[in-house]
């Protein structure tokens, strides 16, 4: 048997209680290879007994410098790096990306490209909610769930490599629109996709919302109130189930958001239950816009006709002078970008995905900044979680839905 | 720029001197170091910005003066706008204010700025790096830092390659 590790409280001293330092609680070691941390996260507990008295969280390790790398990289090539980040929401994660090199270079996406991406981001987020879902459940010891939502998450991921042929790296959506148009198998199978999955959320509810295992474990636990909420700048589910009505698809519609009708599910309890509820309320509301998004997509093309930043269509190459030019041109320097900044946000199904994108006069980027939802969220977990204990700690963090990838970037 | 935003503006001109700056109607407001704290505080209790949505830097480098800013990204949700204050810092070992008594998210994003940038925050009661290892030497994100690569290794010069690689050996 391994020698047991003492772990040295030096660094930590001003993070823990005076009982630390004289041994009367305990210092546990949770991660960083725990099943229930969903990735490589881990946390120093000090414990008094079951209680966990302070959480100190140590983060970085899933760092691959993503900002970095895409200073090296021209606009379009640094898409790629944007759906490795969040590998949850990968088309979410472009549209974030696109949007803010779109508003830099003050570019047009047309309608149709306008309703695809809806569509697919939307979809996008189904998935999400239902991994978090399954895994929830996995963590709460129902593992029946895990099994059936990844069943119907299968179904989206197949759309997605329908149209792009990437079940997950995607980088469908493109500066100015989307890389092709999509197949015409499209429409049949997201219709499919409407048609089979509101009763598919009702098997989800009548396995786990009334359950009264599952209810013991999460109401009033977890608590998190909405100044507390702000102050660490959580976002997205968690400051809704907080009784914060903020949505930046509401707030500041992009992509022609306004144009659809659903609403914004809102709790005011804070807990651990009202997280869940708000998801699977938020699992409707997405199915609602995917539909109305499908009725009203109207024909025409799917990318810019701005000839400056999108690659014209390989028809017009071998006639068009200019349509060689450009295409040699976009696809060995690329294209240029003021010398400014912008900061553009999206509502990602964690909360506000921010794209803060500077412009030096050339091709690549000068700077990229990804306000990444799951860090913030995951960054007010030490104050949710004193009071309870162990077993708690675990559909708490469950309950915040952290992707690491999206964390550390 | 926003209607709602011109009074804000407005007053942070007289009060800090912050020159402004439109792009795309956003707009951004240059502050200096010594009066962050009291513009941000401001910003929070009398306009209602309860988010910070973001905190980072930019590296001017060569440029010596100023060589950073630190970039305040804010959020009001009951007026629904937004604003961005930016911090120019001289020199190569810059400190900034710590936010963190105004805006809480402010622990986690300057810590990381002192993984990234070598920008200290005065005050921050956590001053330990955030995504980095502890024994990493360098601050990534700066624009001196170079981007770094692997040694290709051949099979002739495998061993060569090997020695000075640097991961951990038993």
């Amino acid at each position: 048997m391994p020698e047991l590790q003492e772990v040295e409280v030096g660094p930590y001293k001003h993070l823990v209680s005076e009982r630390a330092l004289t041994g009367e609680t305990m210092l546990l070691n949770m991660g960083p290879q725990h099943p229930s941390t969903h990735g490589v996260l881990r946390l120093l507990l000090e414990l008094d007994g079951e209680t966990i008295v302070s959480c100190i969280p140590d983060i970085g390790y899933l760092h691959t410098g993503v900002e970095k790398n895409m200073e090296a990289k021209t606009y379009l090539k640094a898409e790629v790096m944007t759906d490795r980040l969040d590998y949850m929401n990968t088309t979410g994660n472009n549209l974030a990306y696109c949007l803010a090199v779109e508003k830099l270079v003050d570019l047009d996406v047309p309608e149709r490209a306008q309703s695809i991406r809806v569509i697919l981001t939307e979809l996008q987020r189904i998935a999400s909610h239902l991994v978090w879902v399954g895994t929830f459940g996995l963590d709460l010891a129902a593992m029946s769930m895990f099994l059936y939502c990844f069943r119907e998450r299968e179904a989206i991921l197949d759309i997605l490599e329908l149209c792009s042929g990437q079940r997950m790296m995607t980088t469908y959506i493109r500066p100015g629109g989307l890389w092709r148009d999509v197949p015409v198998e499209f429409e049949k199978a997201v219709r499919d996709f409407i048609k089979m999955f509101p009763k598919r959320i009702d098997e989800y509810e009548a396995l786990l919302t009334k359950n009264p295992l599952f209810l013991d474990r999460l109401l009033g636990i977890g608590k998190l109130e909405a100044s507390t909420a702000l102050q660490y700048g959580v976002t997205g589910p968690m400051l809704r189930a907080s009784g914060v009505n903020w949505d930046l698809r509401k707030a500041r519609p992009y992509m022609g958001y306004d144009q659809y009708d659903f609403n914004v599910p809102v709790r005011t309890e804070g807990d651990t239950y009202a997280r869940y509820i708000v998801r699977i309320e938020e699992l409707r509301e997405s199915l609602k816009i995917v539909e109305q998004a499908l009725n009203k997509m109207p024909m025409g093309p799917v990318r810019s006709n701005n000839r400056k930043f999108v690659t014209p269509p390989r028809s017009e190459i071998g006639v068009s002078m200019e349509a060689l030019i450009h295409h040699f041109k976009l696809w060995t320097e690329g294209f240029p970008a003021p010398k400014d900044s912008i900061y553009s946000a999206v509502e990602s199904p964690r909360g506000e995905l921010g794209v803060y994108l500077e412009g030096d006069g050339g091709p690549k980027p000068y700077r990229v900044h990804l306000r990444t939802p799951s860090f913030d969220n995951l960054s007010v977990i030490h104050e949710i979680v004193k009071g309870h204990l162990v077993a708690d700690l675990v559909a708490i963090l469950a309950s915040v839905d952290i992707v690491l990838g999206d964390i550390d970037r | 720029m926003d209607k709602k935003l011109e009074p804000i503006v407005q007053t942070l001109r007289e009060k800090f001197g912050g020159a402004l700056h439109e792009f795309r109607s956003e707009a951004h407001v240059m502050i200096n170091p010594e009066q962050i704290i009291s513009a941000l505080t401001l910003l929070r209790d009398q306009y209602q910005f309860e988010l910070l949505s973001a905190l980072t830097a930019v590296d001017y480098w060569p440029q010596a003066t100023p060589r950073f800013h630190v970039i305040y990204q804010l959020s009001s949700l009951a007026q629904n706008i937004t604003l961005q204050l930016r911090v120019p810092l001289n020199g190569s070992s810059p400190k900034v204010p710590t936010a963190t008594g105004v805006y809480k998210v402010a622990m986690w994003r300057e810590r990381e700025l002192i993984d990234m940038f070598g920008i200290e925050p005065e005050g921050h009661p956590d001053p330990r790096g955030l995504l980095l290892p502890e024994d990493q030497k360098g601050h990534p994100l700066r624009k001196d830092f170079p981007l770094g690569y692997e040694e290709p290794q051949f099979t002739f010069n495998f061993e060569e390659i090997d020695v000075r690689k640097p991961y951990a050996k038993e």
